[in-house]
């Protein structure tokens, strides 16, 4: 079945823009990629959109939808009425470059940031071995196709530009734990985790988690880990003596 | 209820997206954290009541879990050894509510669960938060919710105590073993709530073995950890669940200390 789908999409540079109303074309099946393509093809041949895959697995469509941040590909037009009116915009966290197109430096600055996966040395015959239970934990995390929805959706960024230099966000917090609970791994990241990345600037609301597309447990599985860790590393007396005197090494 | 609020500085930061709504959710989005508000607050006021009417807290062989343990002179019942006698302006409830209390504040759950219900930091995903400034738990004071795990260590005390006053009721008014009623039942069920509440905590989880980098070493620690991580998963409902375990617990025991109703024996 075809009808007219109501859209309403922001159109605009660095220097302003505003949402615009328009009426496309949708069929049965579709997602709203396909209906922003079908507009950039008959009526704003200079609509400004990023994609790759339409499959979910780039992370290159984020785009806020009614508000909430999405993959474009991964919105299906059957989740609306056919009279909604669908809002289509950049994400708001990050600055625009055109229409719907952001600059997502932010995140590939702290990305840089991290101090490196740090092996510890290979065993007598020249392997590196690890157990598959020891790295299922760190393997969720690497479902992660970077679509920075995340990090958008992120409050302690969202609504305050300056916490940027501080704060890492949910995608690097989870970087972090990653490599902290990495089996082969051997720096300790507990102390640069608070004082560098800001995961004590977290606190907890689960947005990040919300908004997933892979459905990583960011909050419960990387960020409170990480907090927990950080606790023993700065917060806790016990474990830290404990640590001191040897009897708790960090493994 | 979009647009009455004026964008804050945050997503109106030079360079992004000019636009103007606070949020462009068109779903309801307040209704989760007027719930949760709601309920707080009636749990909040009911409890607070309860703590300082100093009354119908206990009834053989039944107590109330807002008063155990009850540690003072002044304690109805024989649940507990009498530690002390405090000034009669402090109810047995106050000594020990701390405990509990300081557990679910500084619970991960409950932290998202008012954070955002009563401090809008953020009310809703995607919804701007009204303040300009923000620190998270950095700073003093939130910087103390990092003591959670400690309230972990204190509520496992509390939940052994309020087990074994649901084993003690296991006796009848004249302190005969063989006894079992309706109220039994309510005193295992809230303990039994309070334990799956505590053990699916995130500091719990870390505890078990979520500290640990190689389960392969410590195949038991692997064992509780992945079985506190299932409990985790539920840690939520548990919290709601268990919140309310405790206030019916503390009616029932209420109800029939006053006399409205009576305990349905089973033997
Ligand atoms: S849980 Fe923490 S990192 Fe995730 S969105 Fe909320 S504040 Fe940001
Ligand atoms: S963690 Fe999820 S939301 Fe964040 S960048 Fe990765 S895939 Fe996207
Ligand atoms: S186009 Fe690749 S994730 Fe949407
Ligand atoms: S996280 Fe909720 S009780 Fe510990």
């Amino acid at each position: 079945m075809t009808y007219d789908a109501k859209l309403r999409v922001w159109r605009g540079d660095a220097d302003g823009g505003e949402l615009r109303d328009f009426t496309v074309e949708a069929n049965d099946g579709e997602v709203v990629l396909d209906v922003i393509h079908r507009l950039q093809a008959t009526q704003a041949g200079d609509l400004a959109v990023r994609w790759n895959c339409k499959a979910g697995k780039c992370g290159s469509c984020s785009a806020e939808i009614n508000g909430r941040p999405r993959l474009m590909c991964l919105t299906r037009m059957s989740t609306f009425a056919e009279d909604d009116v669908i809002t289509v915009t950049p994400m708001r966290t990050f600055p625009v470059i055109r229409d719907l197109v952001t600059d997502v430096s932010y995140n590939y600055e702290k990305a840089a940031q991290i101090p490196a996966f740090t092996p510890q040395p290979r065993d007598a015959d020249g392997n590196h071995r690890m157990q598959q239970v020891d790295v299922e934990r760190p393997q969720e995390f690497r479902k992660c196709i970077e679509c920075f929805l995340c990090q958008d959706v992120c409050h302690v960024v969202r609504d305050h530009e300056d916490n940027k230099k501080v704060f890492a966000g949910p995608r690097f917090l989870m970087r972090l734990a990653e490599l902290d609970m990495h089996p082969l791994d051997n720096l300790d990241r507990r102390k640069v985790s608070q004082e560098n990345f800001g995961v004590g600037m977290c606190n907890i609301t689960k947005c990040c988690s919300e908004v997933c597309p892979e459905g990583i447990h960011i909050t419960d599985n990387a960020i409170i880990p990480l907090k927990e860790r950080v606790v023993d590393r700065k917060y806790d007396p016990i474990t830290w003596l404990g640590a001191k005197i040897g009897r708790r090494p960090h493994s | 209820m979009t647009t009455t609020v004026p964008a804050p500085a945050g997503t109106g930061a030079p360079g992004r997206a000019t636009i103007a709504a606070r949020t462009l959710r068109t779903d309801r989005w307040w209704v989760q954290p007027a719930i949760t508000v709601g309920v707080l607050v009636a749990f909040i006021v009911y409890s607070t009541i309860r703590a300082f009417e100093n009354a119908n807290y206990y009834v053989e062989p039944y107590i109330s879990p807002f008063y155990s343990p009850c540690i003072t002179t002044a304690c109805q019942g024989d649940t507990f050894p009498k530690l002390f006698s405090g000034p009669s302006f402090l109810t047995p409830a106050l000594y020990i509510l701390i405990v509990p209390l300081g557990f679910r504040l500084t619970c991960y759950y409950y932290r998202k669960a008012y954070y955002r219900s009563f401090w809008l930091s953020p009310p809703a995903c995607a919804v701007a938060e009204p303040r300009a400034g923000y620190s998270g738990e950095t700073r003093f004071p939130l910087v103390f919710q990092n003591v959670h795990r400690y309230f972990f260590l204190l509520g496992l005390v509390f939940n052994a105590i309020l087990t074994y006053d649901a084993v003690l009721s296991f006796r009848d008014h004249e302190g005969r073993w063989g006894h079992m009623g309706l109220g039994t039942l309510v005193l295992l069920a809230n303990a039994t709530l309070l334990w799956l509440y505590s053990l699916s905590c995130h500091s719990c989880r870390h505890i078990v073995g979520g500290r640990l980098n190689n389960f392969s070493r410590h195949p038991m620690r692997y064992r509780f950890w992945t079985l506190v991580s299932k409990l985790n998963a539920r840690h939520m409902q548990f919290a709601w669940v268990s919140l309310f375990g405790v206030a019916l617990t503390d009616l029932y025991v209420r109800l029939l200390a006053t006399g409205t109703i009576t305990d349905l024996r089973f033997f």
